[in-house]
């Protein structure tokens, strides 16, 4: 008999009550329990950064967390940041920037931003860069990202 | 009249999408009834499979089906070539061993599968793999390229006398007689390693079968969805119209994902009509690394002839290259090194030898750069040997050998990938190289900077190569332009996209034509439903050869729409103009019609119709170039080495480039960031590690190191030069690749100069600190 | 990449925590932040048959400054919280600098202080941490505790004298004495990376600037962190000259260390860096503890 354990999660603001086998690791619970696909596994050892989410409001990398650690804890994903129509200024900014393209590590990037901003308003070059470093990205060389984080940081404080 | 939305850094049309984490990747389908896969792969590189016992794993419970290479009787054989045979260079032998989709009885590779299974969740597959015993008897592995050829070593393909894949030989003029007039000659044995492309997403399908429609679906992020598609019908004795292949959003192919026939794909649609479920196969990182194909390695034995002068006379190159357990891929790799190593510069006699060859490794396909990477690293390196030994300058040697700005086309005459002779179609090589120069500020450099820095005991060094990036080969490729009834435009081209933007340079090009807003304008890459007819995604071609194919579509809509709209309008033609989705009388704004409302005038339901029309405004086109585009560039780096560490800090880097007329230059220059990455990664971090036995040693981001942000220069510094290609009306030239072509060479030659007082010289590529101090010690003389 | 199949238990106590792992005995592995044995266990490289998760055991996560100057840590405490404290910042600054080179902050965020003193990787700073600043470690087992010391309590690569029923509970760190100051250095490939060798020194200097107390601790090139004793030997009771340090870091790179080779690099690579990563970090060290 499989063990399973009730876990009460909540993610994006909303609360979840499921049961979940011990071993299913977060990303999955999030990706295919969920169906919040937003989120994206590139390495399931906890270096590509793919898979980056916010728990307690802290970026961490769910590829290497169970679900049943979510039991308790709040969640927040891409999903929440922004919709097609209306973007979070950090999404805006990497569009304007042209700092994605095959975009499946954007979301990991823009959950580690969304967290490094959060208490960094106006970060350097190398320190953006010593911020991303944990997000692996194939496609872009990171140029184009410290750009947009440069103009997210203008865009978020010009917000607040 | 001044270009609209062409030549413009137009935002993307499929940013908002992705960005809000609502795009749909592979992993993200689920279908009611889906079923997983898993492979049980070999852990040994050389082997004969003796037995296999899957009981265990058959009765656990949530497995389907697991199944071995019996399981699937005729269709254990080997799959169809991806690339012809090179039948069009004179003396060429090959032999044509390509990838099983199961092993029978022999693995050639670790990672082969001996079995898959199918269960209800990719966790239960896997735990059924555990339980599969398969017995091994292990063979000696082949590994290393010239033992593999020497007499007694043990064969990869026992049915070939040796493991000998193929050979090639290339001549143009006489390099045997440049030699005996050259004043210098120098001989180097030259080691280019391999590399994965390592996309963050893995390689996956997903397959359904419908039954009652006899329909079968194939979501896949393959770079060649209608060879897959093709390929699929073929084998399973369908129509191509039964089957269709959907790319969804794809997370970067880089080149392996241009690989079909392979044992996901072969295996899994024959298993979903078998079960009638659907069937998802998610490859992990560890699998990617160890079953996904990967490229470079080659060893290189080659030779210069040079004056005094510095004026190259001859060029001499024999090389092995590596291609894995399979040659599926045929030469296309190896002839691409061939093609690259004397492009830009004058070299008038030339002679390079190819003996491909089999070993127990991962099957060898192009990866970003394929083959290119190392033709440059050798001519560059040999370049620099060439300097150093005549006390030249490195970037004035280059300067007086460049092929000259009134040179173009030259033929080179040298039979490359796409099977006829090379010809470089425009350029100005030298214009690149001088702003180069100037950017980075070389004179001052030499004179002043570096100087100082070594006195004050810095090991500051430069490097500057020049490259050239051949594009857009052929064969074809086509596209279908159709306005809808919503005025929009509809775009379909047989091409997939990987990331490159083809949502919004495509719809650039159509939108330049039509006068429509490039947001109104819906491309759709890579389904078969949609569009069925091209090559795929390779060889920086999509821009130029499917952009061309779109833009000549596109000009014939546009033709129609105004021959049309003429009538209804009562004007001539030469006074009417597409703007903003109508079009219009010139000096008349009110007097105008939709592009909607004219395809549906064009698409009666009742009447007569005009003999020789056809209804709607859709076009459909087609474009093959006789061979291909050359883009090229060059770069430079300023390198400070830590020379008790041998750690390098990447000071400056920057990089000229000729892509022709950019479609969209804000996507060009992301092409070439993302390719000076995985240059970066070439030079001095990525490695695939095969030990003696052919395990792979880098199964993992652990070992298998992935530049980061602070890998890279503080900035990518970026000019470019736009020399029109005359081969196609757009004058496009391809990108994909250019960043990571010239990078190792530009490297390896700034680390030289930085560890001057050391004397090192390496020939070699895929380098680290380590290896870098112990080529320091061995200079030392320690 | 999925992990196999485990039994998993959530305690909420410490009391709890103990029981679990008495009853599961040799079944049983703690789960700490996991952010080094979950990826093991997507790679079925560790397949534990139950997990006891204390990541619910409030209890076992808090940093108290001690009467003495010193700091204890709870074992579940996250790296980012130890890094991020001013207290520990103000009394230990070597603390928070090691702490820095940890991987990334996402991993911070979860691995904890005393999980990865636990798990004894050779290539791991907090176990060198610990025994750069002779830390005492509390381990408990149902109904006993006992202190460890630092250099008692980890015995080989990922190897510890934890018996299966125990815990590690509590990392005190002692008060470092005025004038005490320590220094980082490290190369790895990349930022974030495991270390291909790596010092933590910690120099306490008399008011004549003669060497009082060195621990020159060496991790990442060798099957545990390693305590020099000829940097004790040679300098305490002398002036750490340019010369000395030179002469310490030439012999601790060819006698006290033992790195292996591998794809990254050569043994005697490694040696290489040890000598100049001690040349500087005692060098640093001295200079801060000066200030």
């Amino acid at each position: 008999m499989t063990q399973l354990v009730k876990i009460n999660v909540t993610v994006n603001g909303v609360s979840y009550e499921r049961e979940v086998e011990p071993r299913l690791l977060l990303s999955d619970f999030i990706r295919h329990d969920l169906k919040l696909t937003g989120t994206h596994v590139g390495c399931e050892h906890g270096l590509c950064g793919a898979c980056t989410i916010l728990f307690d409001g802290q970026s961490v990398r769910s590829c290497i967390m169970f679900a049943v650690m979510a039991d308790g804890h709040k969640i927040e994903t891409v999903e929440s940041l922004g919709t097609p129509e209306h973007l979070h200024p950090l999404q805006e900014a990497f569009m304007e920037k042209h700092a994605l393209q095959c975009g499946f590590c954007t979301p990991g990037f823009l959950m580690t931003l969304v967290d490094y901003l959060g208490d960094n308003k106006n970060p350097t070059d190398e320190e953006i860069r010593e911020a991303i470093d944990g997000n692996f990205c194939r496609c872009t060389g990171y140029e184009n990202i410290v750009e947009a984080v440069k103009l997210a940081a203008k865009k978020m404080a010009a917000h607040s | 009249m001044a270009e609209r939305v062409f030549h413009k850094s137009i935002l993307r049309n499929e940013d908002p999408q992705i960005l809000a984490g609502k795009a749909q990747y592979l992993d993200d389908i689920e279908i009611p009834g889906m079923l997983y896969a898993a492979f049980k792969r070999s852990d040994y590189a050389h082997a004969r499979l003796k037995s296999i016992d899957v009981s265990e794993a058959r009765a656990l419970p949530g497995v389907i089906g697991v199944y071995t290479a019996e399981d699937f009787g005729d269709l254990v054989k080997p799959g169809p070539l991806q690339v012809p045979p090179p039948t069009a260079i004179k003396g060429a032998t090959y032999a044509s061993r390509t990838i099983m989709p199961i092993v029978k009885d022999k693995v050639r590779y670790s990672g082969e599968p001996v079995a898959v299974v199918i269960a209800e969740s990719r966790y239960i597959a896997e735990d059924a793999c555990d339980l599969i015993y398969p017995d091994f008897e292990p063979l000696d592995a082949v590994i290393d390229l010239e033992k593999a050829l020497q007499p007694g070593a043990p064969l990869v393909h026992e049915d070939l006398p040796s493991n000998e894949a193929a050979h090639v030989i290339q001549e143009r003029g006489n390099y045997a007689e440049a030699a005996a007039k050259a004043d210098v000659i120098i001989k180097k044995k030259i080691y280019v390693d391999r590399v994965a492309a390592a996309a963050l997403e893995n390689r996956g399908i997903v397959i359904n079968w419908d039954e009652k429609a006899q329909m079968m679906t194939i979501w896949c992020g393959t770079q060649s969805p209608i060879t897959l598609r093709n390929a699929t019908a073929t084998r399973m004795g369908l129509f191509e119209n039964q089957v269709r292949v959907i790319t969804p959003f794809t997370g970067g192919g880089f080149g392996p994902k241009i690989n079909t026939s392979m044992p996901d794909d072969v295996l899994l649609t024959e298993l979903a009509v078998r079960l009638n479920r659907p069937i998802k196969w998610y490859e992990d990182r560890r699998e990617n690394f160890l079953a996904t194909t990967s490229e470079r390695d080659q060893v290189h034995y080659a030779e210069i002839a040079v004056t005094k002068e510095g004026k190259i006379l001859g060029f001499k190159d024999t090389f092995y290259h590596n291609s894995g357990a399979y040659d599926s891929y045929m030469m296309t790799v190896p002839l691409n090194t061939q093609t690259h190593t004397v492009s830009n510069y004058n070299i008038p006699n030339f002679y390079t030898e190819i003996t491909m060859v089999f070993t127990n490794e991962m099957v060898v396909t192009p990866v970003r750069g394929a083959g290119r990477p190392q033709g440059v690293f050798v001519m560059e390196r040999m370049i620099d040997a060439a300097a150093r030994e005549l006390k030249m300058d490195v970037a004035e040697i280059r300067r007086i050998n460049l092929i000259q700005p009134n040179a173009y086309p030259v033929s080179t005459g040298i039979i490359g990938q796409d099977f006829v002779e090379g010809v470089l179609d425009s350029g100005d090589y030298p214009t690149a190289l001088a702003k180069v120069m100037a950017m980075i500020d070389y004179k001052k450099f030499r004179e002043e900077i570096q100087p100082k820095a070594r006195a004050a005991g810095k090991h500051l060094g430069i490097g500057i190569c020049t490259f050239t990036e051949g594009t857009g080969v052929g064969p074809y490729e086509g596209a279908k332009i159709t306005v809808g009834g919503n005025g929009k435009v509809s775009v379909a081209t047989g091409v997939a996209t990987q990331g490159q933007a083809h949502y919004t340079s495509f719809a650039q090009i159509a939108a330049e034509q039509l006068g429509v807003e490039v947001k109104d304008v819906k491309v759709i890459t890579g389904d078969t439903g949609a569009f069925a007819w091209g090559a795929g995604t390779f060889a920086s071609r999509g821009a130029t050869v499917a952009g061309t194919a779109i833009h000549l579509a596109a000009v014939k809509v546009k033709d129609k729409a105004l021959k049309l709209a003429s009538k209804i309008l009562e004007t001539p033609e030469s006074e009417l103009e597409l703007v903003g989705g109508y079009v219009q009388v010139a000096d008349i704004p009110g007097k105008k019609i939709s592009l909607g409302e004219l395809a549906s005038m064009a698409n009666p339901m009742r009447g007569t119709f005009p003999p020789g029309a056809e209804p709607g405004l859709e076009a459909v086109a087609y474009y093959g170039p006789p061979y291909g585009a050359t883009g090229a560039g060059c770069m430079a780096m300023i390198l400070d080495v830590d020379a008790e560490t041998m750690k390098p800090k990447i000071e400056r880097l920057v990089i000229v480039h000729d892509c022709g007329i950019p479609i969209n230059p804000m996507v060009v220059e992301g092409q070439v960031h993302g390719g000076i990455q995985m240059g970066i990664g070439n030079a001095f971090f990525e490695k695939v590690f095969y030990d003696e036995t052919g395990q792979l040693l880098t199964a993992s981001f652990m070992d298998y190191l992935f530049p980061q942000a602070t890998d890279m220069p503080p900035k990518i510094e970026m000019g470019h030069t736009e020399i029109p290609s005359p081969l196609n009306p757009l004058g496009i030239k391809g990108v994909g690749e250019a960043g990571a072509i010239p990078t190792p060479a530009v490297f390896t030659q700034a680390l030289e100069d930085a560890l001057y007082d050391t004397g090192v010289e390496i020939m070699e590529s895929n380098l680290s600190p380590s290896k870098v101090y112990t080529y320091v010690q061995k200079a030392k003389g320690a | 990449m999925k992990p196999a199949p485990f039994e998993y238990y959530a305690p909420k106590t410490t009391e709890e925590a103990l029981q679990n792992l008495t009853d599961l005995g040799y079944s049983g592995k703690v789960l700490a932040g996991g952010q080094s044995l979950i990826p093991a266990m997507n790679f079925r490289m560790a397949r534990p048959s139950a997990l006891v998760d204390l990541n619910n055991v409030a209890e076992l996560a808090y940093i108290k400054p001690t009467a003495d100057g010193g700091i204890a840590i709870g074992t579940m405490t996250r790296d980012s919280v130890v890094e991020q404290d001013p207290i520990v910042k103000q009394r230990m600054p070597i603390v928070a600098e090691t702490m820095g080179y940890i991987a990334h902050p996402q991993i911070r965020a979860r691995g904890t202080f005393g999980g990865a003193i636990a798990h004894a990787d050779p290539a791991a700073q907090l176990p060198a941490l610990s025994l750069a600043l002779n830390a005492r470690l509390l381990v408990k087992r149902k109904g006993a505790e006992r202190w460890v010391t630092a250099e008692e309590f980890i015995v080989g690569p990922f190897m510890t004298v934890l018996e299966p029923e125990d815990m590690l509970a509590e990392v005190v760190l002692p008060p470092l004495a005025p004038r005490t100051a320590g220094s980082y250095k490290q190369v790895s490939r990349q930022r974030g990376g495991y270390a291909q060798a790596a010092t933590i020194s910690v120099v306490g200097l008399d008011d004549r600037n003669r060497v009082k107390d060195v621990r020159c601790v060496l991790f990442s090139v060798g099957e545990t962190p390693i305590l020099s004793k000829y940097a004790a030997k040679v300098l305490v009771g002398n002036e750490a000259t340019e010369a000395a340090i030179a002469d310490v870091a030439a012999y601790v790179a060819k006698n006290e260390c033992d790195p292996g080779s591998d794809l990254h690099g050569t043994t005697e690579y490694r040696r290489q860096l040890v000598e100049v990563l001690v040349r500087r970090a005692l060098t640093e060290a001295v200079l801060r503890a000066k200030k």
